[in-house]
């Protein structure tokens, strides 16, 4: 079977807090249109990956591509200009746990803000892209108010539309329904699965083990920065080959999703 | 023994207490601006990343928050002209003092403001693709202003009284006309007595207007 073009190709990343490997010599490929799911015990550096493929967190060697524009790191390749992160970061989408909507701008003005300020697009322009965007996550009705007015679940539907405003070639969710009420959880998810269905190539660091098996394609299990087991997700969650990951997965009791 | 308080002699004297006036309330927003500029520079140098600029932006501003203004304004007049080997006026050296007082104090107001903005924003503003100045200026400039806005009252409220210390090197602000008038007339009292209730009209709106932003804060 001929390999599937890559929408997001890491290869050979590493990164060390200190004295400590976050991450030891990471590899791994997401093909265009595909859900890629990061399982494992807090601090396996999935987190610290995932940042890294926003440029969050900088890389000490390897190298991350997305969608053909490459970002290499290590001794001997050249200092990054802020404006080419930037840029690179632009063509990523990245929703947070915490969900960070900016507390001083509406729900409109969060999800314009894309589109204003890193894109240049007139008021009027960033409008006509925010409006529909607020639509499809059913908060419309939220436009003008200010996010400390939303619940937790509203909020991370604003920050997903702030991320999608952007036309982003690809999604980074880091564990984006962890702080969220049972109930809200299954409405993000949803929302993502939606996003799937869509084609949005997306990295989906989660706890929810339901998810990574019916949504994601592929799922990484990493432990202590080092990539322990990956595969198709169903085999990964149901029939893991490795004992760290049965260990792990039997923690979780699985549903439907 | 009771003392006659007299305060008609004072009042004939109300040009020189108003060139005294003149002086405290530009000298205050002179040292006010030039600080508050050069506390941001200094900011902005301690959170560059760069040691050659960090460490001596620091080094500055730990040097004027842990010496006393006085000292630092007698020192500006008498030492630092040896130092450079030009003099420099009255006026010039309670400026330069005043200004790098106020600029250290204000650097931390400011370093506390931007450090009090969640990493959370930062992220997601840099996650959008915001440029550093961009990010700045539309997302954590704009939080941390409003958080900033009653420290900075509460230091030029200091700004203004240290000004009273530039009497000492004849600069002719309130105080320093206020001890003209008190030899001419020998009514310390009285006079002293004047320059606090001049102070305080001045002083108290600014605190009560500092307290209602910092109530509109938490409200």
């Amino acid at each position: 079977m001929a390999r599937e073009p890559l929408m997001i190709d890491i290869v050979n990343l590493s990164k060390r807090f200190g004295r400590r490997d976050v991450l030891h010599d990471i590899s791994l490929g997401v093909p265009r249109g595909r859900v890629l799911a990061l399982i494992g015990p807090s601090g396996s550096g999935k987190s610290t990956l995932l940042r890294c493929v926003n440029l969050l967190e900088t890389p000490d060697s390897g190298s991350i591509t997305i969608d053909g524009s490459t970002m290499r790191f290590g001794a001997t390749a050249s200092r990054h200009r802020a404006k080419a992160m930037a840029a690179f970061r632009a063509e990523a989408g990245m929703v947070f746990q915490s969900f960070n909507l900016f507390p001083h701008m509406t729900v409109l003005e969060n999800v314009m803000s894309g589109p204003r300020f890193v894109r240049g697009r007139s008021h009027d322009d960033a409008e006509r892209i925010a409006r529909p965007l607020l639509e499809r996550m059913g908060m419309d009705s939220f436009a003008d108010a200010l996010p400390d007015r939303l619940s937790g679940g509203q909020k991370q539907r604003v920050a997903i539309a702030r991320s999608l405003a952007m036309e982003p070639k690809v999604m980074l969710f880091d564990e984006a329904t962890s702080a969220l009420d049972p109930q809200r959880v299954a409405e993000i998810l949803s929302v993502m699965r939606d996003l799937a269905q869509a084609g949005m190539t997306q990295i989906v660091v989660t706890h929810e083990m339901s998810y990574a098996r019916d949504v994601a394609d592929t799922v990484v299990f990493m432990a202590d920065g080092h990539i322990v087991e990956s595969g198709p997700a169903r085999q990964v969650i149901e029939d893991p080959r490795e004992e760290r990951t049965r260990t792990f997965l039997r923690h979780f009791h699985m549903g439907k999703a | 023994m009771t003392y006659k308080w007299d305060f008609g002699p004072i009042l004939q004297y109300w040009s020189i207490f108003r060139i005294g006036l003149e002086y405290t309330l530009g000298f205050t927003v002179a040292s006010a601006v030039v600080g508050m500029a050069v506390g941001l520079l200094l900011t902005l140098a301690r959170r560059s990343g760069w040691k050659i600029l960090s460490i001596p932006a620091g080094a500055v501003v730990e040097i004027f928050r842990c010496t006393p203004a006085l000292v630092q304004l007698v020192w500006c007049y008498y030492a630092l002209p040896v130092v450079l080997g030009l003099s420099l006026a009255p006026a010039t050296a309670a400026l330069l003092a005043l200004s790098l007082y106020g600029a250290a104090f204000y650097s931390e107001i400011f370093r506390a403001g931007l450090d009090s903005i969640d990493r959370g924003q930062w992220d997601a503003a840099a996650a959008l693709g915001m440029t550093p100045v961009t990010m700045m200026r539309r997302v954590i400039a704009p939080q941390a202003l409003r958080r900033m806005t009653a420290p900075l009252v509460s230091q030029v409220v200091l700004q203004l009284k240290n000004t009273s210390l530039i009497s000492v090197v004849t600069v002719p602000d309130l105080v320093y006309q206020g001890q003209m008038v008190a030899s001419a007339t020998y009514k310390p009292l009285e006079v002293y007595t004047t320059i606090a209730v001049i102070y305080f009209l001045i002083l108290f709106p600014l605190t009560q207007g500092a307290r209602l932003l910092e109530r509109r804060r938490h409200g």
